[in-house]
């Protein structure tokens, strides 16, 4: 049985919280296109965090976590192939 | 029986109903997306008037109550009982906070004349519109998944309580632990797209 | 083989007797029944609203019903065949009743949520047809288009709940068909020995999970825009209708892979059997059935080439939907080399089978005519497009279902079917079906389009003959189902291996027991190897 010790744990809410911190800060940097960009990479990092520490994606196996993946790639399909119509509107 | 004791499996099950979750509000982010991408600068405008305060506090809420059901289950692990019950009781708590917030954040918009369907929005800039719109809805879906959370975590509570879940068995603990993990990492991307947006 | 009370005679949980034993049965394969017997009801409400249309159809003018009536009637007929025959057909009856038989083990991983995956989709069902009676039937068609599905009067909102709720019920059903493939494969059983069925319903259920919650949320905000009025697809304010298409497309472009799939298994499961012949290509069908699902999720723009979005979306959508024509073409080939040189035993499974092979083909062939932007541009939203996806709806999966009712009808329920009437039937329903659908393509090159009650004189001819094939078709539908009904009394009592199959429901009693398998069960190194079945059979069916 795996069992995470209440340190561990401790240690990535301290992790989320700094990193709750540091994304609030970046927003008041403007930095034009990439600002949706940087959020979001801060919040898959919290995400990763949360998955990896808090749900044990790990300890699942190889079958969830690639189906995690594929999950998400199947979202970003979903978003991305949508703006070959949106982006290219005349 | 191999099914009755594959723990394994029956999370595997709960993964899956996760997936269909991540992607329900995905469609939603799809949304968001094209009309981040239309009307950019009315969701800067929008972002703004959304109070930060209330919205970081409720991002850290979710996550000590993230944290708290972790520890729920390491204390059911290590047989703790009572700290474990302690610490689903922390979780309920936060999530009952989160949800006195979001009536706080909701009723002072309204109060504003500022939800779907009101005569500032219809009348306004439509790229505001559809921002408040957007935050409605998927605020209110998120809402919605709290209080779903928040009674798993309590059904959990009471069969903790009653010694149903143990060190051996403590499956569904672990699952309804995910559901509320999920929510959580949908908050964490919903936070800063909507609070956070420059 | 000794005689063992089937799972009839043996209820689960055991306390429990009469119509409760059935109400509450976690017993996979009473699941399975329960679901044909209200699947079957369904298709017999939508056949015979498909046959009022069509009767409308038949003369010019107001014949049967003003307009009003005809766009309640295909929308109630599309969502009843969609929503409630063919997404759930196949899966949730012989899906239920063989996938744990196939794979070695006794029930699925969560069986009371399978039962709870009926009751959702008897609920569903249920509210489909509260529609016809509070506040109006819906008169939006299947897809539920936005801005008219906002601002109609009927009733979008049940009609889009009810969607709602037996989308819930198919993607339980996938997320348990995918535990039980992962975790309850007997020991012995490794991915490739997999019989095909029991892969195609693998690919189905990743397709049920992940592209159902698309149209679960889409469906939703129909909902909040009735009531709240957001306008997040309202250009008035601010929203953009085309996507709402996108997100409808996202799912319901999968969806017709998850309605074709398990069509395509059935098939692979039939041909080999009575070919006496190991299938041709077991891992390309395996493979492809996987392809068909990813790139079945890459495409689903192509349905709004019409519909004013970008001209780029328009070649990156056409192109990739060329792709998919791919492995559905493996499939088909697979399928002929299989009975080539075969000994081929002819049945009425094997006949239904082998008009699927010829209608599916003529389908998909139209979907590539559709699939290229220029000539769609010429028959989008005509009765054209109405003849194609009936070619590989019904032509493809409804065939596919009459043939699985065939093969495991004596497995079901011990019970032989009349074969020269059921031979009648399919002769009936493929020549109706011809007479049918073959005018419409033509008309709908003429430019007849779909979802008008009347039409001008240069269509009266090619309505006028579909009209005389939809009776064909009816006259043997309903043939074919008095067949089978009738040999559950008086059919011939079934041997446990009629046909000569090789995959594990053969080798238990019809029909099964309780637990499925008496003694451990032998898996083959491949699963269709019928070196054993050629020693021992004659060339013909076994009756007990």
């Amino acid at each position: 049985m795996h069992i995470a010790s209440y340190g561990r744990l401790l240690g990535i809410l301290v992790a989320l919280v700094a990193l709750t911190g540091v994304t609030v800060a970046a927003s008041y940097v403007d930095l034009g296109a990439f600002n949706v960009w940087v959020a979001l990479a801060i919040a898959s990092t919290k995400a990763s965090l949360v998955l990896i520490f808090f749900m044990h994606i790990g300890v699942e196996g190889r079958l969830v976590v690639l189906s995690f993946l594929g999950t998400i790639f199947f979202l970003s399909i979903m978003i991305g192939f949508t703006f070959w119509d949106v982006a290219f509107r005349g | 029986m191999r099914r009755a004791a594959d723990h394994q499996g029956t999370r595997l099950g709960m993964w899956l109903f996760l997936y269909t979750e991540i992607v329900l509000f995905g469609g939603l982010f799809v949304l968001y997306a094209v009309y981040l991408s239309t009307y950019s600068s009315d969701f800067i405008e929008g972002g703004k008037s959304l109070s930060r305060l209330f919205g970081a506090a409720n991002t850290l809420i979710l996550l000590i109550s993230s944290f708290a059901v972790a520890a729920s289950i390491t204390a059911v692990q290590k047989t703790q009982k009572k700290r474990s019950l302690l610490c689903l009781a922390v979780a309920i708590c936060c999530g009952l906070l989160f949800l006195m917030n979001k009536y706080f954040e909701w009723g002072h918009k309204i109060h504003a004349d500022i939800y779907p369907g009101s005569e500032t929005l219809a009348y306004g800039a439509p790229g505001r519109n559809i921002f408040f719109g957007l935050y409605y809805v998927m605020t209110g879906l998120h809402g919605l998944h709290i209080v779903i959370g928040m009674t798993l975590l309590s059904v959990a509570l009471v069969l903790t309580a009653r010694e149903r879940v143990t060190a051996e068995n403590h499956v569904l603990l672990e699952n309804v632990g995910l559901y509320w993990h999920l929510v959580d990492l949908i908050w964490i991307f919903i936070f800063p797209l909507f609070y956070l947006v420059l | 083989m000794e005689k063992v009370p089937s799972f009839f005679d043996t209820p689960s949980p055991p306390r429990y007797s009469g119509v409760l034993s059935w109400l509450i049965t976690t017993d996979h394969k009473r699941i399975g029944l329960m679901y044909l017997w209200v699947i079957l009801f369904w298709f017999v409400v939508a056949m015979f609203l498909g046959g009022v249309m069509r009767l409308e159809l038949m003369f010019r003018g107001e014949t049967l019903m003003g307009p009003s009536s005809y766009n309640a009637l295909f929308t109630l007929h599309g969502v009843i065949m969609i929503f409630l025959f063919i997404i759930p057909g196949i899966p949730a009856i012989f899906g239920n009743f063989f996938l744990p038989i196939q794979i070695g083990t006794d029930d699925v991983f969560f069986p009371r949520l399978n039962l709870f995956s009926w009751y959702l989709y008897v609920a569903g069902g249920g509210l489909a047809l509260a529609t016809l009676f509070i506040g109006g039937p819906p008169d939006t068609g299947w897809t539920f288009y936005v801005p008219f599905s906002v601002g109609t009067h009927s009733n979008v909102s049940t009609a889009v709940f009810a969607a709602f709720v037996l989308g819930m019920a198919s993607m339980m059903t996938g997320i348990n068909f995918v535990t039980t493939i992962h975790r309850m494969r007997h020991e012995k059983m490794g991915w490739f020995q997999m019989p095909l069925f029991t892969w195609s319903l693998y690919a189905t259920s990743w397709v049920q999970i992940l592209a159902t919650p698309v149209v679960s949320i889409t469906l939703l905000l129909i909902i909040a825009e009735r009531f709240l009025g957001v306008g997040l697809f309202d250009p008035a304010k601010g929203g953009d209708p085309i996507l709402y298409q996108h997100l409808f497309w996202m799912y319901s472009h999968p969806a017709v892979y998850i309605m074709i799939l398990p069509g395509m298994g059935v098939i692979s499961e039939i041909l080999p059997v009575f070919a006496r012949k190991p299938i041709f290509g077991y891992k390309a069908i395996v493979f492809s059935s996987l392809a068909i699902a990813i790139a079945g999720s890459l495409v689903w723009a192509h349905h709004m080439y019409t519909s004013g979005m970008s001209d780029t979306a328009v070649f990156v959508f056409s192109l990739l939907t060329f792709i998919v024509a791919i492995p559905s073409a493996i499939k088909v080939f697979s399928w002929v080399a299989t009975l080539y040189k075969g000994s081929v035993l002819m049945t009425p499974p094997l006949f239904f089978a082998l008009c699927f092979i010829y209608l599916f083909s003529v389908g998909g062939l139209t979907g590539l005519v559709l699939g290229a932007a220029g000539t769609d541009i010429h028959v989008h939203d005509t009765h054209f497009v109405v003849a194609h996806f009936h070619f590989t709806m019904f032509g493809g999966t409804g065939f596919a279902f009459f043939a699985a009712l065939h093969h495991w009808w004596p497995k079901m329920f011990g019970r032989m079917y009349h074969f020269k009437r059921a031979y009648w039937a399919a002769v009936f329903i493929t020549f109706g079906f011809l007479l049918h659908y073959v005018p419409m393509f033509v008309i709908g090159l003429q430019g007849m389009p779909r979802r008008y009650y009347d039409y001008v004189a240069e269509f009266e001819t090619g309505n006028f003959v579909a009209g005389f094939g939809a009776a064909f078709m009816l006259v043997g539908l309903v043939l074919m189902l008095g067949n089978l009904m009738v040999s559950l009394r008086q059919g011939a009592v079934a041997a446990s291996d009629p046909w000569g199959g090789t995959t594990l429901e053969w080798t238990i009693p019809s029909p099964p027991p309780l637990h499925n398998f008496i003694k451990e069960p032998e898996v083959l190194d491949y699963p269709y190897d019928f070196t054993q079945v050629l020693k021992t059979r004659r060339d013909d069916v076994e009756v007990s």
